[in-house]
């Protein structure tokens, strides 16, 4: 096959980026995107290559994976209702069990509506694309999270970026918007690269000034933000101005999809309208029956939520104390990036704690903002203290070991 | 009124800094191909463009603007728009 490429190989586009990620695998290191997991122990714990090794980059805030009756309930599920679906959400696809997660959701948010898509990406490619047509306008963060601005390029609207988290940049680019056009601000309330959290009551208030909706992604807020966990909206008091609540089960909850939560009275038209909701097969009814399970133990789970906040605390003090540079001053979200110089410095200490038996998430250009490298961690709630001193002591001798400079001890 | 030559001066001057591998800038000059900019940086040059002209280029005009007097035409254009 491989023997007859046509003269214009359509792949050649890319030779830029095979040439790069060649030249990082030569210098001897693991490839940063090709971990293969071949036993998971726990939410914390996995063999890779096998080596035991802590994860602290799976966004498994929570850690319902392994939760007893978030498994029975899959369990249960895949036996009475088989593998999958075979359908999309309006036509075949649409089992007790995906009514019973939205109705999971509804009680969770307290709000009317729930709609639950394949994935969190489809989720905000589907709002985003659908809420906002020709002739509308989408204003968003200019940090967003890739499956936001795909929506934007679908949606056919005109798309207006404002500085990451900045409020008076908002409000300087919604002025020279026409009055009369719809216009939709999208909102994340943790922003998933450097782990800061948006000031939602001043963005909000300056989107509502202006005549727009609201919609949050809530991905990594989800579970242990606000009294309820709903998310850093709640926590911060904008409920009654979001229109539009987007989320994941792919974090907090412990599985896979998407949704959307709303109490506006014509959200049920976009079941029809929203293609990458009608246009995809629908969930297996075992993911949404352990989706709806976690849910409702969220609900709860204050305990857990503070134990989160704790390991959160202890980790980010920790690396802080012994010189790394961090992606925020303070532990803001769940999410803690450690900064780095440079791409062959990051991909190197990135290996080296996989080789010390640590798995952290390596982030580059361009799904990072400005340009930065990162090595990112985020924390499980059942991270016990020994497994985040253990990282400590590992991020230290991977530092040395790397020649990595490290700050004066704060 | 702001005419097209003294759009076209500005906005070399807002290109200037951002181009790091000192190319040549003339009309033809294309961001992507010639100087090389990322995304990121693209767009950090079209806020710049927004506010000193107090005008809205939205993301989804970017793809049909690949040289220096193309950005220079639309500017020009969105800034008689705007009366």
């Amino acid at each position: 096959m491989t023997a007859n490429l046509p003269k214009c190989d359509l792949l050649a586009k890319y030779d830029p980026l095979i040439a790069e990620h060649a030249g990082l695998l030569s210098t001897g290191i693991r490839d940063p995107f090709g971990i293969v997991m071949e036993k998971v122990i726990s939410p914390t714990e996995a063999i890779i290559k096998g080596k035991h090794t802590i994860l602290l980059g799976t966004y498994n805030y929570m850690g319902m994976t392994f939760d007893p009756d978030v498994v029975a309930a899959g369990q249960a599920a895949i036996r009475d209702f088989g593998a999958g679906t075979t359908g999309s959400r309006v036509l075949n696809g649409t089992y007790q069990t995906h009514k019973e997660c939205e109705d999971a959701l509804k009680d969770f948010y307290g709000m009317s509506h729930a709609m639950v898509f394949s994935t969190g990406y489809q989720a905000n490619l589907g709002m985003v694309s659908t809420l906002a047509g020709k002739g509308d306008f989408i204003i968003l963060d200019a940090d967003s999270h890739a499956s936001i601005y795909d929506g934007c390029k679908m949606s056919n609207a005109d798309i207006v970026r404002f500085r990451h988290n900045d409020a008076a940049d908002l409000e300087k680019r919604l002025k020279r918007l026409p009055e009369g056009a719809g216009k939709l601000v999208v909102l994340e309330g943790v922003y998933s690269m450097l782990g800061d959290i948006a000031p939602l009551p001043e963005l909000v208030k300056i989107a509502k000034a202006h005549g727009c909706m609201v919609l949050v992604d809530e991905a990594h807020g989800m579970g242990f933000f606000g009294e309820h966990g709903r998310g850093v909206y709640e926590e911060q008091g904008v409920a009654d101005d979001v229109d539009f609540v987007v989320g994941t089960f792919s974090k907090s909850v412990g599985t896979v999809g998407g949704f959307c939560v709303s109490n506006h009275p014509k959200f049920e038209i976009l079941r029809l309208v929203c293609r990458p909701y009608t246009f995809t097969a629908s969930l297996p009814p075992a993911v949404v029956a352990c989706a709806a399970t976690s849910i409702r133990k969220l609900m709860t789970a204050t305990d857990k939520r503070a134990r989160l906040w704790e390991a959160t605390r202890r980790l980010h003090g920790g690396l802080k104390s012994r010189g790394f540079r961090l992606a925020t001053e303070t532990p803001e979200s769940a999410i803690v990036s450690v900064l780095m110089p440079d791409q062959e410095t990051t991909a190197l200490m990135w290996s080296t704690l996989i080789e010390l038996g640590v798995y952290v998430n390596m982030s580059r250009p361009p799904a990072t903002p400005a340009g930065v490298f990162l090595l990112r961690c985020s924390i499980c709630a059942l991270h016990s203290d020994d497994q985040i001193d253990t990282v400590l002591g590992r991020f230290a001798e991977a530092a040395e070991r790397c020649g990595l400079a490290l700050g004066q001890a704060a | 009124m702001t005419d097209r030559a003294s759009v076209y001066a500005r906005i070399i001057e807002l290109i200037e800094p951002l181009n790091s591998k000192k190319v040549p800038l003339t009309e033809a000059t294309t961001f992507a191909g010639d100087m090389e900019m990322d995304s990121l940086t693209v767009m950090d040059l079209v806020a710049s463009m927004e506010d000193e002209w107090d005008i809205m280029i939205p993301l989804n005009m970017l793809p049909d603007l690949e040289t220096i007097g193309q950005v220079a035409d639309a500017v020009t254009g969105l800034v008689a728009k705007k009366g």
